[in-house]
């Protein structure tokens, strides 16, 4: 079973066409329906939408509320590693770029580990780079015998592996897995991944499903808005969500809606992606999917991420760092990204009470059996 | 008429409603909340429940005489509501357990199975286990067997608010199961959970429709009051109902020879 013939199917449609043929009945109709098809999605996300956006974004904030409650969940990202095989020409990590290259040691991620624990967050991201030598499993089931001390809840944004790894993970106690396909344009994302294991674009797709087998309770996935048509990337993510919600009814599925960001390196986004074209993508996916999580990182500015609260975010980066050693390393690392809402977790949990939401520091009690010889 | 109490686990209560923690915009709301609806037993997720926050634990906002109801939302299987249950126990959370046993994220329809397999486990270790599941007779028998202190049949999908749609399974379920039947999701207006009381519910739990009110404390209240009403209505016995409309001079009156 895989993605990957819908993916194909949709990627070869003209899609330019169908979007440009939805009217605002078709609008309306998906507007005033409880469960909502692939063709609904199509008209939400078409230009005929877009005079009704209050209308859409109205109802959408009425399923987030009722969903999710006026509450928004936590994270924040732990860099381990940067050392790099892949050649994505939109990363700073890329193996090209020359930065100085680093991995945590134990020790250290301890100590970074207890910066991030310090501002009272409990749900963790950790990413490395794609480089299996030095960011091996191995390593990553050491770092969760650190890791697990003081987050109850740990996701990996990591290199595609294979179920059984994931597997391991979990059992190290990991409990989500977060994987971007970057594109859905099979042509596009080989020009984009020119070199390294990152190439293969069917390995990558079918990872977050190998995640959902692999016992992951949360499977988060997204498409890097602003490299390809974004457009259609945002129909084949929220079609890649509906059939991994459809099909591992066990676990949370969300989104990321990341847009290019400037960082390291040459390439800059081709397709910009407006503020509005953001909240239509946002709103067609919580009105498609009630119950899909939808994470906001702060790749977004300050203002954007507290306009967006009411219209499906379920989840936030706070007090971000996208350095190695990032929050207790002396020294100028170089991030992945630029990031644009720097606010630290304080702050941000007084924008967001301000707003009248909650910020939910623990939403997750590990329950697995620590893995054998884990610190 | 003489104190309409109400008993679980061997604990006596005044009050028919339950209420819940989750999806406030501000967890302080809650003690207004228990107080407004006249509650005494609250649910909190485990998952939400941090003993060493820096910030902010939901646990400081329930008022210490509320009888706490933790619950294992988040188990996919009997074994991870088992082992949630007894982490609720050992961070002092009591004895109670709700059991929520739910592998379906989309509809987050209740599992009767391992909610059954759950319960059985967890009543030999002394919880009292107010199980969460569809409105199933035979899972509500065997739940009995388990040694189940209520059944929580659900009037809808959580979070739905559309009221009663199991209405005719409850109504079963009510008359059949010898424990009480709290009937927790789905609930979304007061005079939903009224006509659940009125059909001889013995209790409901309600959470997202004081949750997501504009004015959550003033709907806890009505909330309170409805209940209390429904259960004074179905005391009362209400006549019964019919299509046709009946004359006040009943037609065979001349029978009775006066």
């Amino acid at each position: 079973m895989s993605f990957y013939p819908i993916c194909a199917e949709y990627s070869g449609a003209p899609l330019t066409e169908i979007f440009a043929a939805a009217t605002e009945s078709d609008v309306r109709r998906a507007l005033g329906k409880t469960l909502l098809g692939p063709e609904d999605f199509l008209a939400l996300m078409s230009p005929a939408a877009l005079p009704l956006l209050e209308e859409i974004a109205r109802k959408a904030s009425r399923l987030t509320e009722q969903n999710f409650g006026r509450t928004i969940q936590l994270f924040t990202p732990l860099y381990l590693s940067n050392y790099c095989t892949n050649h994505c020409v939109y990363c700073g990590f890329n193996a090209k770029n020359k930065i100085p290259r680093t991995q945590l040691t134990l020790k250290q991620l301890e100590e970074e580990a207890k910066a991030i624990a310090s501002t009272g967050l409990k749900h963790l991201l950790i990413l490395t780079g794609e480089s299996r030598i030095k960011a091996s499993p191995d390593y990553l089931d050491s770092c969760m015998g650190v890791l697990r001390k003081y987050f109850p809840s740990v996701s990996i944004e990591i290199y595609a592996m294979e179920q059984d790894e994931y597997a391991r993970l979990v059992d190290a106690g990991v409990d989500g897995l977060t994987i971007y396909q970057e594109t859905y344009d099979e042509e596009l994302y080989a020009e984009l991944h020119p070199r390294g294991p990152k190439r293969d674009f069917r390995y990558r797709l079918d990872a977050p499903e190998r995640g959902c087998k692999a016992g992951m309770r949360v499977v988060n996935i997204g498409a890097l808005l602003g490299l390809g048509d974004w457009h259609k990337d945002a129909l084949i993510t929220a079609l890649h969500a509906a059939y991994l919600q459809d099909r591992y009814p066990e676990v949370d599925i969300s989104v990321s809606l990341p847009r290019m960001r400037p960082h390291v390196g040459e390439f800059q986004p081709t397709s910009i992606v407006e503020d509005r074209d953001m909240v239509q993508v946002m709103l067609a996916l919580r009105l498609f999917l009630p119950r899909l999580g939808i994470t906001v990182s702060t790749r977004e500015n300050a203002e954007f991420r507290e306009n967006i609260l009411p219209l499906g975010v379920t989840k936030m980066s706070a007090g971000v760092s996208t350095a190695v050693g990032g929050h207790s390393q002396d020294g100028d690392q170089v991030g992945q990204f630029d990031i644009s809402d720097e606010r630290g977790v304080e702050e941000m949990c007084e924008v967001l009470r301000k707003h009248g939401y909650q910020p939910v520091f623990k939403d997750w009690e590990s329950i697995t059996e620590p893995a054998k010889g884990a610190a | 008429m003489s104190k309409d109490l109400f008993e679980i686990g061997g604990l006596k209560l005044d009050s028919r409603l339950f209420t819940g923690t989750g999806k406030y915009a501000d967890d302080s709301v809650i003690p207004g909340i228990c107080e407004a609806s006249g509650s005494q037993v609250i649910t909190v997720a485990l998952r939400r429940v941090d003993m060493e926050s820096t910030t902010g634990n939901v646990m400081d906002f329930i008022p210490k005489n509320m009888q706490l109801l933790p619950n294992t939302s988040g188990a996919r299987t009997a074994d991870e509501a088992v082992r949630i249950a007894r982490l609720a126990r050992a961070m002092g959370c009591g004895d109670w357990i709700k059991i929520e046993v739910i592998s379906d994220n989309k509809y987050l329809l209740p599992d009767g199975y391992e909610t059954a397999r759950a319960t059985e486990i967890l009543v030999k270790e002394g919880f009292i286990v107010l199980p969460y599941v569809n409105a199933d007779l035979y899972v509500a028998r065997s739940l009995v067997d388990a040694g189940a202190a209520a059944v929580m049949p659900l009037g809808a999908p959580i979070g739905t608010n559309r009221g009663l749609q199991t209405r005719e399974m409850l109504r079963i379920l009510i008359d059949e199961i010898t424990i009480p039947v709290i009937v927790d999701a789905g609930i979304g207006k007061p005079s939903e959970a009224c006509e659940a009381m009125e059909m001889g519910a013995d209790a409901c739990l309600v959470n997202t429709a004081i949750a997501t009110a504009s004015d959550p404390v003033m709907m806890a209240r009505a909330f309170g009051r409805a209940v209390k009403a429904g259960r004074e209505a179905y005391l009362a016995g209400p006549g019964a109902t019919q299509c046709h409309a009946a004359a006040s001079s009943p037609l065979t009156d001349f029978l009775s020879g006066d």
